[in-house]
């Protein structure tokens, strides 16, 4: 598989470098990514982290009205505790700091050390479990974070940056986790730099339904069939889970190899199941934003809007994979 | 068991991960996302240098050393949770030698007996049970440290020597990681494959009984 790599050892170093150097509005030390700014006094600092391989988040989405700091791991691997603590000691503009962790075993396991070991700082900690495909969290891990993750990190963002304490933050961004809801569809396995070849065989025949962004296999695996079906299948699956309601944000995501032509062919769709079951869709986003490196498919993630949610979601943002209204 | 034997230990599992790291990645990719391998690969080479660059005196020191290493250096979920093995097993040597009174200048050469090793051994699998919220039969790391436990303690409890002692725990966490293939995991990011976990080996099982065959390797 041919890559866009110098050695597979160094992608997570040089694509860091890489972002750096693009983006003056960010500042990159020891693995982790600040707004070039530094900490804004009495607001609340918003530290996010996980694997590399999902950009642009998290580090994409470090800027005016979203996150303060990220931490990028190894390729699908969660940060180290020290990344975390050196974060969040850093964004700390004496309004404590709110870390976003998507619910994963190793992201859970290095946020709550890296908690406990901070203790200069308040800290709150909110799980974003969105993805519906997981449905026998009693036996397993629970639900895994995947685009609600971005919709946590806008929204609290815009409360933090509107001076709101450290309780109203973490409070926001666990709504907005309740009300957020996710399915993804793989066409191909993602190739991770290090192993080289598919993390898993899917024939040119088949997709892989509920799948999740570190190329872990799904639930089940079927015949492909078109895009109609295929955002049929996911959209009852979120709806089946939170019955949709009222004004949405919708997001279809690409897993970072789908071109957005056909990620708008999904919009159309998916805009369409929406309508059919009397919602409305409010807001809207399609792109590459919660990436499964080179895989091909899509998520979708909504969200149950109200007037306070879509102001939120529409005030000012300015990062790298985020912008508007500034 | 010296601290020489400890770090000896650490060389050794390092050794035989680095050789299996493909293996463990496939297993991982099977059923999880494919870096096991090329994690725990990462650690213990970090964990060789730690122990290396400065050598520890005591084997509570080398275990909290190597505890330390992985949590802060691995990231993952196998981090924390063989940092977590490690780091309580220290302790719990330290505290041992403590109450013993062996602590201090003369600490450094004062080998671990086997009851201790294994005492500390069972109080580092308890810690990752509890940090994993994992128990026999999730089809984690925890299927194949449990039985190497166990093992351990009836080793203790029958008076064999060290080296068979190691032996067995070595063949019984070989057998506890076997014996995850057929068991639907619970667990980890196995878990959300729900009954398509069935028939592969834990990854994680997979490299706890490398380092346990270190062990008896380096001190058998």
């Amino acid at each position: 598989m041919k890559k866009l790599i110098n050695t597979a050892d160094s992608v997570v170093e040089d694509a860091l470098n890489g972002m750096a150097a693009a983006h003056p509005s960010l500042r990159i030390h020891d693995r982790v990514v600040y707004r070039a700014e530094g900490p804004t006094p009495g607001k609340v600092g918003l530290v996010s982290g996980g694997g590399s391989g999902h950009e642009p988040l998290h580090a994409g989405f470090v800027g005016h009205g979203m996150l303060d700091a990220a931490c990028p791991g190894e390729v699908f691997t969660s940060p180290v505790p020290d990344q975390i603590i050196e974060a969040t000691r850093a964004v700390d503009g004496g309004a404590g700091v709110l870390h976003i962790v998507k619910n994963y075993t190793g992201d859970v396991l290095n946020f709550e050390m890296a908690a406990e070991l901070v203790e200069d700082t308040a800290v709150a900690t909110v799980l974003v479990d969105d993805d519906v495909a997981v449905q026998d969290s009693l036996y397993t891990a629970g639900r895994r974070g995947t685009g609600g993750t971005l919709f946590v990190e806008k929204i609290a963002g815009a409360r933090a940056e509107a001076g709101a304490p450290l309780a109203d933050v973490a409070a926001v961004a666990s709504e907005v986790d309740e009300r957020s809801r996710s399915f993804g569809i793989a066409l191909t396995s993602c190739t991770t730099p290090a192993a080289g070849k598919p993390t898993f065989d899917l024939p040119e025949t088949d997709v892989e339904l509920g799948i999740g962004i570190h190329g872990e296999p799904g639930r089940a695996r079927v015949p492909h069939v078109s895009a109609r079906e295929l955002a049929g299948i996911a959209m009852e699956a979120v709806h089946g889970d939170l019955p949709l309601r009222g004004d949405l944000l919708v997001m279809v995501n690409g897993m970072g190899g789908t071109p957005l032509m056909e990620l708008y062919v999904v919009f159309a769709e998916v805009a369409a199941f929406v309508k059919g079951k009397g919602a409305r869709v409010s807001r809207s986003l399609v792109g590459n934003y919660v990436t499964s490196l080179d895989m091909q498919g899509f998520s979708v993630t909504i969200c149950l809007l109200d007037d306070a949610l879509t102001r939120l979601w529409d005030a000012p943002v300015e990062t790298p994979g985020l912008r508007w209204g500034r | 068991m010296d601290a020489d034997v400890f770090v000896a230990w650490f060389e050794e599992a390092a050794r035989l991960v680095h050789q299996d790291r493909d293996r463990l990645t496939r297993l991982d990719a099977e059923i999880g996302d494919a870096d096991h391998g090329t994690n725990l690969d990462r650690g213990l080479t970090e964990v060789c240098k730690a122990l290396t660059g400065a050598p520890p005196a005591s084997p509570a020191q080398v275990l909290s050393t190597a505890g330390t290493t992985l949590i802060r250096k691995v990231g993952g979920a196998s981090g924390p949770l063989y940092g977590s093995v490690f780091r309580q097993m220290g302790k719990q040597m330290s505290k041992a030698a403590e109450t013993q009174g062996t602590q201090g200048t003369q600490e450094a050469r004062v080998p671990v007996t086997l009851a201790a090793f294994a005492a500390a051994f069972e109080e580092g699998v308890v810690a990752v049970e509890r940090l994993g919220k994992a128990a026999l039969g999730d089809k984690t790391m925890v299927d194949a440290l449990a039985p190497a436990s166990r093992a351990l303690a009836l080793a203790v409890r029958d008076g064999v020597d060290v080296s068979e002692a190691l032996g067995q725990a070595a063949r019984a966490a070989a057998e506890g990681a076997k014996a995850t293939i057929p068991m639907q995991a619970r667990k980890g990011r196995a878990s959300y494959l729900g009954e398509r976990s069935v028939g592969h080996e834990d990854p994680g099982a997979a490299s706890a009984a490398l380092i346990m065959a270190a062990l008896a390797t380096v001190a058998g």
